[in-house]
């Protein structure tokens, strides 16, 4: 299935989770939060969201600077 | 409360706005904010918050104006180099709005007194560069009890938001859990920021400071912002509360202040 990543495409397999999503991409699970469909998924449910068709997420990187 | 004939003038212009009012202005007159580090983003917080006549401010920061900080830290000029940011910005507010009671913190708030130093506040405002404060600042306002008004940067990027985990929004770890692992995420002002983007940040600090002050408008509580100067995008995102946060979840774990190492090598090389 389809969904996008960051503004673009990805084919994805049905099923998979925020956090598989996250290790297929290569992206560290800390330091991080993740939107999907405008809402930030808390991480404690990162490995039991399950993405659908179409969905949008966005990886919204911690910074720090003041 | 009366005002005086100079201050019916100098913020006659939030006096006309039904929204503020004498009742609004005389709030902002009794009220104190707490700002954590005079650098980039708590400069022009500050700047605004003494101007809107923010009664007692509060500001911490260890360092020294450095001549690296001006290219955005506005609160200081040249003639303060190599002086105190807390007495530097002190001085500025002073001859900005002699309403202002101005406490300047000359230290790097740690586990042990920073407790004691929010206790004092309405509102308390993260400015500082780098995450184990960030976290200490957190946990330390989820602990006393008071919003926080969170800030932060990097390059052309911003972030705010509001945290108000007592009233049944998050926390800054119901968004991010946990500090990133030690050179994951740069943290710090030396890897480069755009100087203006400072001033977009710190300012719309104030401006939630000043909302939950007033308790007009509806503020970022349950929301953060981004900001991408180099788009010019803003987006609003919805974050609730994690049931499962370590700090204010249901089942929490941390009970009292925790501290982390400092995670920037480019700070601890400097």
């Amino acid at each position: 299935m389809k969904i996008s990543v960051n503004g673009r495409t990805a084919e994805i397999a049905e099923g998979t989770t925020v956090e598989g999503l996250l290790k297929t991409l290569g992206i560290p699970l800390q330091g991080i939060a993740v939107e999907l469909n405008g809402e930030i998924v808390p991480s404690g449910e990162h490995p039991r969201a399950a993405l659908k068709e179409a969905d949008s997420i966005e990886i919204v990187r911690m910074v720090g600077g003041g | 409360m009366d005002f005086t004939e100079e201050q019916i003038e100098r913020y006659s212009r939030h006096i006309i706005l039904p929204e503020v009012g004498g009742k609004g202005q005389a709030k902002l007159l009794r009220s104190s904010v707490f700002v954590l580090g005079a650098g980039g983003l708590g400069s022009p917080a500050l700047l605004y918050l003494a101007s809107a006549g923010v009664g007692t401010i509060g500001v911490a920061d260890g360092d020294l104006v450095d001549l690296s900080n001006l290219q955005r830290q506005i609160i200081h000029n040249s003639t303060r180099v190599g002086t105190p940011k807390s007495l530097s910005a002190k001085k500025t507010i002073e001859d900005l709005n002699p309403d202002v009671k101005v406490v300047a913190y000359n230290e790097r708030l740690d586990a042990a007194n920073i407790r004691g130093v929010l206790r004092d506040y309405d509102i308390v405002l993260d400015g500082s560069d780098n995450f184990p404060t960030r976290f200490l600042m957190n946990d330390a306002a989820f602990f006393e009890k008071k919003t926080l008004v969170s800030g932060s940067m990097f390059r052309f990027e911003g972030q705010v938001a509001v945290f108000k985990p007592r009233d049944g929004y998050p926390c800054y770890r119901c968004l991010y859990p946990e500090p990133p692992p030690k050179g994951l995420v740069p943290s710090c002002q030396e890897a480069g920021v755009l100087g203006a983007l400072a001033g977009v940040i710190g300012v719309l600090q104030a401006v939630e400071a000043i909302k939950e002050i007033l308790g007009i408008g509806e503020t970022l509580a349950g929301y953060l912002m981004l900001f991408d100067s180099l788009r010019m995008s803003f987006r609003k995102v919805r974050v609730r509360k994690d049931p499962q946060c370590a700090l204010c979840g249901e089942n929490s774990s941390i009970k009292e202040l925790v501290t982390y190492e400092e995670a920037c090598e480019l700070r601890a090389a400097k």
